[in-house]
């Protein structure tokens, strides 16, 4: 079993090469990346400890973000499912609709740093090309965005979006035409067009550096968290944190804060789409977009068709930190069918106003689950990490009715 | 056993011109047209390189993908590679092959076992586009140890200092990649420029081969000639793939361009 560093942040828990625990991550690139990662790595380690960086993060994650997003208790579900006590980090708050929205500003902050007038950035469910887009308006650089075309269809509202904040939409017709395959071509554009641009990877992926920027721009989520548990219990409760895993993102930046403590105190537990789940239904470690991870492939070794509803969580790889994660046993891993999510989204929005976009769906799926073999004083906190209104299409179609 | 590579280096040196290396997808568009393909061109080709089709290729364009996509299509495994290459060597025994791919396909096979199987099948070399250095040292050692040239590559962006110390652990071949890019896209730098790096390259270690690619097609390539090598991917897929689209025989095609190739060079 893989040990964790204590007092170490997980990002920072890798050895020379990259990799986590012997095993996950790395840097399975061309060599004509090797340069451009490397100065981007250089980059980050100096910013991440400069103080004027991080100032102008936290301004723009106040201003233009809008600063600290809501946690509270949803009395209704929690009276309904007669368990444990049900809470929200209501992450869908942000401007921006999603966690994405730290990940892209970090991003389009540190593009700037480097003196790159172009940004590149896959998307799935479009809302990590909506807040890149968004973000590079902002601070005027030019944006492609890669999008595999059944995505672009299924998530019209976003592309529009992207669109009317003047980023190129690059369609992305190959393999199975969704995020898996936008990723690939992302990082074609950049393998030849590193001189000028900078990658924005998606999720926790990709080679070291880029998952290390990622978790580290979500981590904010956990940090406003612990505040705000302390303001309300007055210390860290026994929680379960109950968050939907794509590529990793936002779990890793909802748990960011709670690594070092026990599990039998603070559990973590993720909750993958029940056909793309390389987590919970032990796939193999394979090499997918630079890193080793769990992932999903046929014996062959080629890396396998998955399906979601939703756009954001049918990867078929997982962020290498998620490996670490697993393997050391801190956090677990289950899933939850498009049914389930389906049925969720139902009950929460009948009883509660919150409007969580598929993704969240799925750890709310868990959530009602648990909650009822739980005791009183459990806390269960999910972070709904997407509006819904982006998959009002989808909820339509399977469910007749958006609530208002 | 005498090293194949080495000496294909060393017969078109003699004869005064790059040695022309090929990449074609093996099982492009099915196992036996590839291997049919092969054959044809190996008369003009000094050594030939074989992509193992994966289906998530960073690195690759266009042309190749599609080439990879009509073998995977076809039911392409890498126990079927091998047998194809133990078939191409059996007629072209002193024809060196270098197996070229993602190290995904060689990770999930197992290390050890595929470069066991590499050697027994007859494999003279291999290229591991997404494993570089220093990451790659190991496995250039396992390769050593089975006498096959484990071949590194060097593009545009990579430093002096990073440069030397891949040279410093290379074996017999090096691979520099011409330009910023993925395959088979336009050259981006001017001929002149890449000429300038290769000589860079070069003079680091003259005893090693240093092989030109990415964005060589029948009009760049005769200005390449100062190199020691010279391949030619994604123009060659290109063709594979006009062929099918009209419906004409790629066998004769891709000799014919082959040919033309050759012909610019000598």
């Amino acid at each position: 079993m893989i040990k964790l560093k204590k007092r170490t942040p997980l990002i920072d828990q890798h050895d020379k090469f990259g990799f986590y625990g012997n095993k996950f991550g790395g840097n399975y690139c061309a060599e004509t990346m090797r340069k451009p990662i490397e100065d981007l790595s250089k980059l980050f380690e100096k910013l991440r400890k400069d103080r004027k960086f991080l100032k102008k993060r936290d301004h723009y994650f106040k201003h233009y973000l809008g600063g600290e997003t809501p946690f509270f208790k949803l009395e209704n579900l929690t009276r309904h499912l007669g368990g444990a006590q049900i809470w929200c980090k209501d992450v869908s708050a942000i401007n921006g609709d999603a966690h994405k929205a730290y990940h892209a500003t970090v991003n389009a902050l540190i593009c700037k740093e480097s003196g790159k007038r172009y940004i590149a950035g896959d998307t799935g469910a479009g809302m990590f090309g909506k807040n890149l887009a968004m973000a590079a308006k902002k601070m005027n650089l030019k944006c492609k965005i890669f999008m595999g075309t059944k995505d672009i269809s299924r998530q019209a509202p976003n592309v529009k979006f992207m669109r009317d904040a003047g980023a190129e939409v690059v369609p992305v017709d190959s393999g199975s035409k969704t995020l898996v395959d936008a990723v690939s071509e992302c990082m074609r554009h950049y393998v030849s067009n590193c001189d000028n641009t900078h990658l924005a990877v998606g999720s926790a992926i990709g080679c070291n550096i880029f998952l290390k920027i990622c978790a580290w721009s979500t981590s904010q989520i956990s940090r406003e968290l612990k505040k705000q548990l302390i303001e309300e219990f007055g210390e860290i409760p026994k929680l379960k944190l109950i968050n939907v895993i794509g590529g990793g993102s936002s779990a890793l930046g909802f748990w960011n804060e709670f690594i070092d403590y026990d599990k039998k105190h603070v559990e973590l537990i993720g909750v993958e789409a029940k056909y793309a789940a390389p987590l919970s239904t032990n796939a193999k470690v394979a090499i997918l977009h630079g890193a080793a991870q769990y992932c999903l492939t046929d014996k062959e070794g080629q890396i396998a068709e998955t399906h979601s509803l939703s756009a954001g969580l049918d990867y078929p790889g997982s962020s290498p930190l998620h490996g670490l994660l697993k393997d050391s046993r801190r956090a677990r891993y289950t899933n939850a069918s498009d049914k389930e999510a389906l049925a969720a989204f139902k009950l929460i929005t009948k009883l509660e106003d919150i409007r969580p976009s598929l993704e969240p769906a799925h750890a709310w799926s868990e959530c009602i689950r648990l909650a009822p073999k739980l005791k009183k004083s459990d806390v269960l906190v999910v972070n709904n990490c997407g509006k819904g209104y982006k998959d009002k299409k989808i909820y339509i179609e399977q469910l007749g009715y958006y609530p208002k | 056993m005498k090293n194949s590579i080495n000496n294909a280096f060393k017969i078109a040196k003699k004869e005064n011109r790059p040695a022309l290396i090929s990449y074609t997808v093996c099982g492009d568009n099915t196992k036996d047209k590839s291997l049919q393909i092969l054959n044809s061109i190996s008369k003009d080709l000094d050594i030939a390189e074989w992509g193992i089709p994966h289906n998530c290729p960073t690195a690759d364009g266009e042309d190749i993908q599609n080439s990879s996509y009509r073998a995977l299509q076809n039911g392409i495994r890498l126990n079927d590679i091998f047998k194809l290459v133990k078939r191409f060597k059996k007629t072209k025994p002193s024809k060196p092959i270098i197996l070229m791919g993602y190290y995904q396909m060689i990770f999930n096979y197992g290390d050890k076992k595929f470069i066991q199987k590499c050697k027994a099948s007859g494999v003279d070399g291999l290229i591991v586009v997404d494993l570089s250095f220093p990451d790659n040292k190991n496995f250039a050692k396992l390769c050593k140890r089975s006498s096959i040239c484990f071949v590194q590559l060097i593009a545009p962006t990579t430093t002096l200092k990073r440069m030397k110390e891949i040279i410093r652990s290379s074996h017999e071949m090096i691979y520099m990649i011409s330009t910023i890019s993925t395959t088979g896209s336009a050259l981006k730098y001017s001929i002149k420029r890449i000429i300038k790096n290769y000589n860079i390259v070069k003079k680091i270690k003259p005893s090693k081969n240093v092989v030109i690619g990415f964005g060589i097609t029948e009009k760049t390539i005769s200005n390449l000639r100062p190199a020691d090598g010279l391949v030619v991917g994604s123009a060659i897929c290109r063709e594979i793939t006009r062929s099918l689209k009209d419906r004409q025989n790629p066998v004769t095609n891709v000799s014919k361009l082959v040919r033309k190739l050759k012909n610019k060079i000598i």
